[in-house]
């Protein structure tokens, strides 16, 4: 093993280590606990990070995170990625809060790869989890502080007065007795001189004027004149492109390649293995796709030859018949079940998806004798990093990824295995020259990386008042942390955590629960996708908690409220949906309502959708109603937004998309068999925040598992059918009809 | 070589004809607000104007715009001017925006064509184009806005 493999090796068994202890931290967002000023400058002043760039003294950068330079230019450095989610506005709100500055001076820059720059709580440079604010609500405030303080202090300087006379407002220092005044850009130079505060004393929140209040994004501008750079808009000096054959068979071999008529395309400059299949480098994307279309490739196909989405149906189904590795027992659910006064069983499916972000993948390498640069949007630049400097042969260090803006990540742009990324490193040594690798859209449907497709097999008592006592819940589906760097903290006892979320840690009270699981080893290349599995538990147990309702004759919404008592958040939110949805109130003829809570990545959400089938079993999605606890709000309209989007998201997985596979082959492979909700099928939404003072949490993924539950419980409430299986068939409700009461 | 205009411009290329106008928009004229989704006319990403009508440009080949006048999102005004582009800001509509210049350049010829579009012809026209994020509802929103915005500009 060369000394550079051995360093990237060492270090991702470090970030693997220190992010086992990056989740026992995570009790850190819950508190308020405050470190000392001298961690913060130790960990955050330049001259200790290394590879940030050398100011030139007359720029002001007294963090990693913010830089003031003469002409007033406030350049906020932000590590997390923006996919969409709105990084890029609120990590600045957090900052700026502090800073003060003049916002309409601030820009925003995406970090370089840099261990200061690393997530707070897991330990590597990273956007995922919906922590983007959460983990940098108290570092980037302080970071703020700490500028602002030194720009006052240089002022005080300056004027001979005490820094406690001074005040600071929209970027300029006031000396409040005499009235002088100085911008924090004519203060830059002297500034840098400062010394960094030993104390940074945060605002008491009763003093916000910009965290909380609704704020335009800074981004907006750029991405409606055609200006944003996304990853595939990068061109560098001398840039060839290039597009890969990869198999069609998930790791089928190539066996022999004809490249004869790919090579006579005009542009077309070399066709090579490498290890994810045949690349075609030409001077231009197109030479280089019609290059790959001549290709005449012999593949050896291997055992996933026969995968079949319908044989992995049953075989989940057959598998779900037993227990598995037991994720969470309470009581006696055997005995309790035994004992019911009722019971009913169920069985959920839900398929593999794709991540279809409207920006397909894509990587551009610059790859030198002794330095890699690589430009795309990412989510996972630690990890990314020591991949792509494996491949490449250099020290970690030598390699440097510029973040563009992201078209959409999902989850699909933190691979754990950074596939894309190492795939392009390769073939910037074939094309010995700057290149970008572009996927195809149907090179992305087909590409696998997909939410894992599950099967849930439910078995409930109730009491002769028609209230659950016992509850049993066997999952089947791959586990997307097994073989990843992240399983020796990930999986435990044969549980991987991310399979069993929102099952294990059901909020209801249920006297009797159990909840276990089987992880079958299949070869589709799995991963996280937005949610993760509250994506499929949210459908699965709240589709089935409103079976049980209806079973011991109880309301939906009143049986919720009666096993939430102990959960006041939750509590609040779903009262808070039921309120504003009118539930209990009479509702235009043929309509149905449904309701869902849930609880992910620390958020409380509760959702009620309005719905109506027509003859034809095409279902009609009115109105979704959603109520979201996310603790502290930073910016209410990116939490609005969120909630918008994740709930079309979450509909389109209820209503539209599915990808299967036959003789092992993925069967979709543009928009038209994996078809994205359009506007017209985009029912009213309504968000209300609860307001908090508890510590911000996520919002990017939690709008997504209530919705399809929420939907087919409508369903149910108006055609008396249950689904149990997504996405909604024609077929599933054609001829239902309303249900006489 | 292909001579046509592009936002005004005459420009001359020597990708073979039978290239996708995207294509020769982003990697031969280096013009990128202009995107790739789909390849199949399916998303609306590539949505351009070609002597003022709406088309798909991942697959309008070079050929079809000889002679011709090809707007961009670059080229729908000089200084985020234009209604759609103040409405589009003033509502916040983008989350990542990859699709947001197609949706303003769908949008563009809609409202040119039916100044006081009502949701249903919004719905009807914007279809084509798809967004992953889920921003319809604001796009809605702004092209109602940006007919009002237009209908003052002509008042005023």
């Amino acid at each position: 093993m060369s000394a550079a493999n051995e360093i990237a090796n060492a270090k991702l068994v470090e970030i693997s280590r220190r992010g086992r202890q990056g989740i026992a931290r995570r009790d850190f967002l819950k508190s308020s606990v405050t470190l000392g000023a001298g961690l913060w400058i130790a960990a955050y002043v330049p001259e200790l990070a290394a590879g940030i760039a050398e100011t030139n003294g007359k720029v002001f950068a007294p963090n990693a995170f913010v830089r003031i330079a003469p002409d007033e230019t406030v350049t906020i450095i932000a590590n997390h990625s923006e996919m969409g989610q709105g990084a890029y506005t609120s990590l600045p709100m957090l900052l700026n809060e502090e800073l003060e500055a003049d916002w309409s001076k601030i820009k925003v820059e995406s970090a370089p790869v840099d261990a200061v720059y690393n997530h707070t709580v897991f330990n590597m440079q990273m956007t995922g989890g919906s922590t983007s604010t959460p983990s940098e609500w108290e570092r980037l405030r302080r970071m703020g502080a700490m500028a602002r303080i030194m720009l006052v202090d240089a002022a005080a300087q300056k004027w001979g007065v005490d820094a406690v006379g001074c005040r600071v407002q929209k970027g300029v220092v006031i000396h409040t007795a005499s009235g002088r005044k100085a911008s924090y850009g004519s203060l830059a130079e002297s500034a840098s001189q400062s010394k960094p505060p030993q104390n940074i004393p945060l605002k008491d929140p009763k003093n916000f004027t910009l965290i909380g209040k609704w704020t335009r994004r800074l981004d907006t501008p750029s991405k409606v004149d055609g200006s944003a750079q996304f990853g595939l808009d990068v061109q560098v000096p001398g840039m060839l492109y290039a597009v890969v054959a990869r198999p069609t068979v998930f790791g089928a071999k190539v066996s022999g390649v004809d490249s004869a008529e790919a090579m006579k395309i005009p542009g077309v400059r070399v066709v090579e293995q490498i290890p994810s299949g045949v690349v075609v480098v030409a001077e231009r994307f197109w030479a280089a796709k019609q290059g790959r279309d001549k290709l005449k490739i012999s593949w050896d196909e291997g055992e996933n030859a026969q995968l079949s989405s319908e044989k992995m149906l049953r075989d989940f189904s057959r598998m779900s018949a037993s227990p598995g590795s037991v994720a969470k027992k309470m009581g006696d659910p055997a005995r309790a079940l035994a004992g019911a006064a009722k019971t009913i069983t169920a069985e959920y499916d839900v398929p593999y998806l794709a991540h279809a972000m409207m920006e397909p993948l894509n990587c551009v390498v610059d790859l030198k004798a002794d330095s890699c640069e690589l430009w795309t949007g990412t989510q996972f630049q630690t990890v990314d990093r020591l991949s792509a400097a494996k491949v490449a042969g250099l020290p970690p260090e030598k390699v440097q990824i510029h973040t563009t803006l992201l078209g959409g990540g999902f989850g699909r742009r933190a691979n754990p295995a950074s596939d894309f990324i190492v795939e392009a490193v390769h073939v910037a040594k074939v094309a010995k020259a700057p290149v970008k690798v572009v996927w195809t859209r149907e090179d992305d449907l087909a590409g696998g990386w997909y939410r894992p497709m599950w099967h849930d097999r439910f078995a409930a008592g109730l009491d002769a008042q028609g209230n659950p006592i016992a509850w049993t819940h066997t999952i089947v589906g791959q586990s997307i942390m097994q073989g990843t760097l992240f399983e020796s903290f990930m999986v435990k006892d044969g549980v991987d955590g991310t399979s069993v979320e929102g099952a294990a840690d059901i909020l209801y009270g249920l006297p009797n629960l159990q909840v276990d699981l089987h992880s079958p080893k299949i070869g589709v290349p799995v991963q996280w996708w937005r949610s993760v599995g509250h994506s499929h538990t949210g459908f699965s147990v709240e589709g089935f908690f409103d079976e049980v309702a209806h079973a011991g004759g109880q309301d939906p919404y009143e049986l919720r409220r009666k096993l939430l008592e102990k959960q006041p958040r939750m509590s609040a939110v779903l009262q808070l949906a039921a309120e504003k949805a009118g539930w209990g109130k009479p509702l235009v003829a043929g309509r149905g309502r449904g309701i869902a809570t849930h609880f992910s990545f620390e958020s409380h959400v509760a959702q009620v959708v309005e719905a109506s089938v027509e003859k034809n079993g095409n279902v009609r999605v009115h109105r979704v109603v959603c109520a979201v606890d996310c603790g502290r709000v930073i910016n209410p309209d990116i939490v609005k937004a969120q909630m918008e989007g994740g709930i079309i998201f979450g509909l389109t997985a209820a209503l539209k998309t599915e990808i299967t596979l036959e003789k092992g082959r993925v069967q979709q492979t543009n928009f038209h068999d994996y078809q994205m909700l359009r506007m017209f099928e985009t029912p009213e939404i309504e968000v209300h925040i609860v307001p908090s003072e508890e510590n911000p949490t996520g919002v990017g993924e939690p709008g997504v598992p209530p919705v399809a539950p929420a939907l087919t419980n409508a369903i149910f409430a108006v055609t008396g059918k249950r689904i149990r299986r997504l996405p909604i068939r024609l077929s599933d409700l054609a001829g239902a009809s309303e249900v006489k009461s | 070589m292909t001579s046509f205009f592009v936002n005004g411009k005459p420009v001359k290329v020597d990708d073979d004809p039978a290239t996708p106008l995207l294509w020769v928009l982003r990697d031969s004229l280096g013009l990128t607000g202009t995107k790739f989704g789909c390849g199949m006319a399916l998303c609306g990403a590539c949505t351009v104007h070609l002597d003022g009508q709406a088309i798909r440009s991942c697959v309008a080949p070079l050929s079809r715009v000889a002679g011709k006048r090809v707007t961009t999102i670059e080229g729908l005004s000089s200084n985020l001017s234009h209604p759609l582009q103040r409405a589009w800001i003033e509502v916040d509509v983008p989350q990542c925006g990859y699709c947001q210049s197609g949706q303003i350049m769908s949008a563009a010829v809609l409202l040119r064509e039916n100044p006081k579009p009502t949701d249903t012809d919004i719905d009807e026209a914007m279809s084509g184009n798809i967004c992953r994020c889920g921003t319809y509802i604001r796009i809605r929103r702004a092209i109602h806005r940006a007919a009002e915005m237009a209908a003052e500009k002509k008042t005023s």
